[in-house]
């Protein structure tokens, strides 16, 4: 089917795909070959409906309706949050670094600005119930928060194993009131937690919204949630003005299924959906070239780029710079996959980076050659946690450090002098993750935790070795 | 009319599915036989996807268990040719195997490899879970070049422009969606699918109810309503499941599951009876058409009407039409 691809950047989708009686007719949600929507017949309608939905309330603003999520994100979410100029990483590089920090959005991460957005969208469509997908649990935490603040029923799925290295978030949604449902498929991780929740709404879609977590799924989950978590890009643009008086040389964002990606992008990235007149020219109405804007997407490099096709192992969640195109989700996007076509089990210190998959959008724009994707291993990022933690008194999500340590391998030339990282979550949920995995290596930056020890000494417990040589 | 269309033409057809490879390949080739020996008309075989989004657990473990014993596209098609049964096969699978086929086997990504293959070592159709009509233009068109069915889901929210939307691409027959959800073993027939069938009646193309159908009864009950077969999945998984589970031997397995293809065929067929009005509804039970002779003559006739008119199958493809 490439060999019918042969069509320009940015027009209307006219391959056969559409079938008889329709050939011509645009396909949404689509940005070059990806996207789209494939999903059960029984979902269609319901997608049907939140396309309409989306079109009228979203991008229309009926009802007042964004006028109210700004409101409401504002009050209830705390924005904006600061662009914060961090002096110890400008010290440390060849050009200042500023932290856009949705670290401190309500809940600790940037997954409010789209889980709010969409359980609003679920009220005003008259949906009653919410289940949504979490890895982290961030974003699980987010939709539990924004469904009891809104009076909506909420159910989160969660993979076993998700659930073990993030017990924080699950407290938290239970807390608020939320259900959370082991998944136990696979490896328990986010790819089978997406699976179930589709499941589940497969069967009660009737009354029920799906909140995916991120830019991926099909058609308009990938453009709704860019454009609820677009308010980042608009206030770094905003307060970059405000600030140095001219855009940022460059954003960077780490990358999983590339929610706080495209979100930080958004605004400086154009529009890439096909067929659409461009609302996000290069060249925008106050004169300033987004286009100059470099954009950077830092993957998760687990602990190799290489992949193990027999056992169906990737230890990474590297799919923007190892994977390749095929349907996953709902959408036409790039993988990680064997050569048959099966989803290989990702792996990375970072649950919210562990998935095979990444929106579709942005796949296309790093084809595209506007946005670069890059990758920091595990022990960089675990790296760069504590160096965030210790320099700067900020404690990162794993997610997050991975963007921090690659300004360590940016080039100033290519970066430019002013560089803004968004600091997409807080590490509070990370806190045993990182512990335990830091044990497992010889950081040198890494603080010792011998004072537990020491405690433990006090209560008797004389046979804990203290390494005295450390302090 | 084509192999699978042959298959509806002069009684309620009994559709059972079952995932290839699941526990191996030579045991799917004797779960296969069995089957048609119980009746069956058509055989929906799965090959496991990694992500099988519209399954419930019953199949979700089945695609496990075969996946991990290694089944794969070629695999799968290696099987399918040493099939030596008469009743037309439809491929069940999910699309992002038919689309990396064409990558592995030529380079270039899309369906067209996959369906050249299924149709050289015999498949009639396929059913693609994960891809709705506003997708398969593609496959579609590689369906037509192979003169290979392509058969849609009709889900219960189905309907409107959307079903008429499906109408225009499908062929072979409409897989009625039962309830909503996912596939796996009920115990009622779901209410909403006489409504279904009703929405359908005005077209003229076989009408295959599954998702939750376990029993005889619910065969009979299904095919009253105005269907003209009855998908059956989930509970022959669970009949290899346990039997794998308990280490039962391959030919126990294959005795039970020809069994229950009884069972449910027969179901099917009093379901007809009912529906013409010459039994009185309720009138045959489960186990008393389980018993009957009848149930195996009537597959018979099936068969013959079945695959071997495939070879002259040139109207496979055609869509339906409003009655």
């Amino acid at each position: 089917m490439s060999e019918r691809r042969s069509r320009s950047e940015g027009t209307g989708r006219s391959r056969s795909e559409s079938g008889s009686g329709s050939s011509t007719a645009r396909r949404p949600g689509t940005y070059g070959d990806y996207g789209g929507q494939y999903v059960p017949e029984a979902l269609m309608p319901a997608i049907t409906e939140l396309d309409d939905a989306y079109e009228r309330y979203v991008r229309s603003n009926a009802g007042g309706f964004m006028d109210e999520f700004a409101s409401r994100i504002a009050d209830f979410g705390g924005r904006p949050t600061p662009l914060q100029y961090a002096e110890e990483l400008s010290d440390r590089y060849d050009f200042d670094v500023y932290l856009k920090r949705e670290d401190l959005l309500h809940g600790g991460a940037h997954k409010l600005n789209n889980a709010l957005g969409q359980c609003l969208l679920a009220k005003y469509m008259g949906k009653e119930r919410i289940v949504a997908e979490t890895g982290a649990g961030q974003h699980g935490t987010a939709t539990a928060m924004a469904a009891a603040h809104l009076g909506l029923d909420c159910e989160i799925y969660m993979g076993t194993r998700d659930i073990r290295r993030q017990r924080p978030n699950v407290f938290r949604m239970r807390l608020n009131g939320a259900e959370v449902n082991p998944v136990t498929a696979g490896r328990g991780t986010l790819k089978e937690a997406i699976s179930e929740t589709m499941r589940d709404w497969a069967t009660t879609v009737e009354d029920t919204h799906y909140v995916i977590g991120s830019v991926v799924g099909p058609h308009p989950f990938p453009a709704m949630v860019r454009d609820f978590q677009r308010v980042i890009a608009d206030e770094i643009r905003e307060q970059s003005e405000e600030k140095f008086d001219s855009l940022p040389s460059s954003v960077v964002a780490c990358a999983g299924g590339g929610s706080n990606t495209m979100g930080a992008f958004a605004a400086f990235a154009g529009d890439a959906e096909n067929g659409d007149a461009a609302t996000d020219t290069a060249d925008t109405a106050d004169g300033a070239d987004t286009s100059a804007v470099g954009l950077f997407a830092v993957e998760a490099g687990g602990s190799s780029l290489s992949v193990d096709e027999d056992r169906g192992v990737a230890p990474n969640s590297a799919s923007l710079s190892t994977g390749s195109e095929g349907v996953l989700h709902g959408a036409r996007t790039k993988l990680l996959q064997d050569g048959h076509g099966q989803i290989m089990e990702s792996h990375s210190i970072s649950s919210g980076l562990d998935y095979a998959g990444v929106g579709p959008e942005l796949a296309h724009l790093v084809d595209t050659g506007r946005v670069q994707a890059v990758s920091v291993d595990d022990d960089r990022a675990l790296e760069a946690f504590h160096r965030l933690s210790q320099n700067e008194g900020i404690i990162p999500a794993l997610e997050t450090a991975h963007a921090i340590a690659w300004l360590d391998d940016a080039d100033p030339e290519a970066v430019g002098d002013r560089v803004v990282v968004n600091v997409s979550g807080r590490g509070d949920k990370d806190l045993e993750s990182a512990l335990e995995e830091t044990a497992k290596r010889d950081l040198d930056i890494a603080p010792d935790m011998d004072v537990f020890d020491a405690e433990a000494m006090t209560n008797g417990s004389s046979d804990i070795d203290v390494e005295d040589e450390s302090r | 009319m084509s192999a699978i269309g042959a298959a509806f033409a002069d009684e309620p057809a009994f559709v059972p599915y079952l995932a290839v490879g699941d526990p191996d390949a030579d045991a799917s080739v004797e779960y296969v036989r069995a089957l048609e020996r119980g009746g069956a008309d058509v055989i929906e075989l799965g090959l496991p996807f990694s992500e099988p989004i519209a399954e419930g657990p019953t199949i979700q473990d089945a695609v496990v268990r075969s996946l991990d014993g290694g089944m794969t596209p070629a695999a799968f098609f290696e099987t399918v040719s040493r099939l030596d049964v008469d009743v037309p096969l439809v491929c069940m699978t999910y699309y992002n195997l038919i689309y990396q086929f064409g990558r592995r086997t030529s380079g270039d990504p899309g369906p067209e490899a996959f369906v050249e293959r299924a149709a050289e070592v015999g498949i009639d159709g396929f059913v693609v879970p994960d891809l709705p009509a506003e997708e398969a233009g593609p496959l579609r068109t590689a369906c037509d070049e192979h003169d290979l069915d392509l058969i849609f889901i009709v889900a219960p929210t189905t309907r409107g422009e959307r079903l008429e939307r499906i109408m225009a691409r499908v062929s072979g027959y409409v897989y009625v969606q039962a309830r909503l959800g996912v596939t796996g073993a009920r115990a009622d027939v779901s209410t909403r699918t006489a409504a279904s069938l009703d929405r359908l009646a005005d077209w003229d193309v076989p009408k295959a109810v599954g998702f939750g159908i376990t029993t005889g009864d619910h065969a009979r009950e299904v095919v009253a309503a105005g269907a003209d077969g009855v998908i059956v999945g989930s509970v022959l998984v669970d009949l290899i499941a346990e039997g794998n589970e308990a280490g039962d031997p391959v030919e126990t397995v294959a005795d039970r599951l020809e069994a229950k293809a009884r069972e449910l065929k027969q179901g099917a067929l009093d379901g007809a009876t009912s529906k013409t009005g010459v039994e009185a509804d309720g009138g045959a039970g489960p186990e008393t058409g389980a018993e009957r002779e009848s149930g195996t003559e009537l597959g018979t006739e099936t068969e013959v009407g079945g695959r071997t008119q495939a070879g002259t199958g040139t109207d496979a493809g055609t869509r339906p039409e409003r009655k």
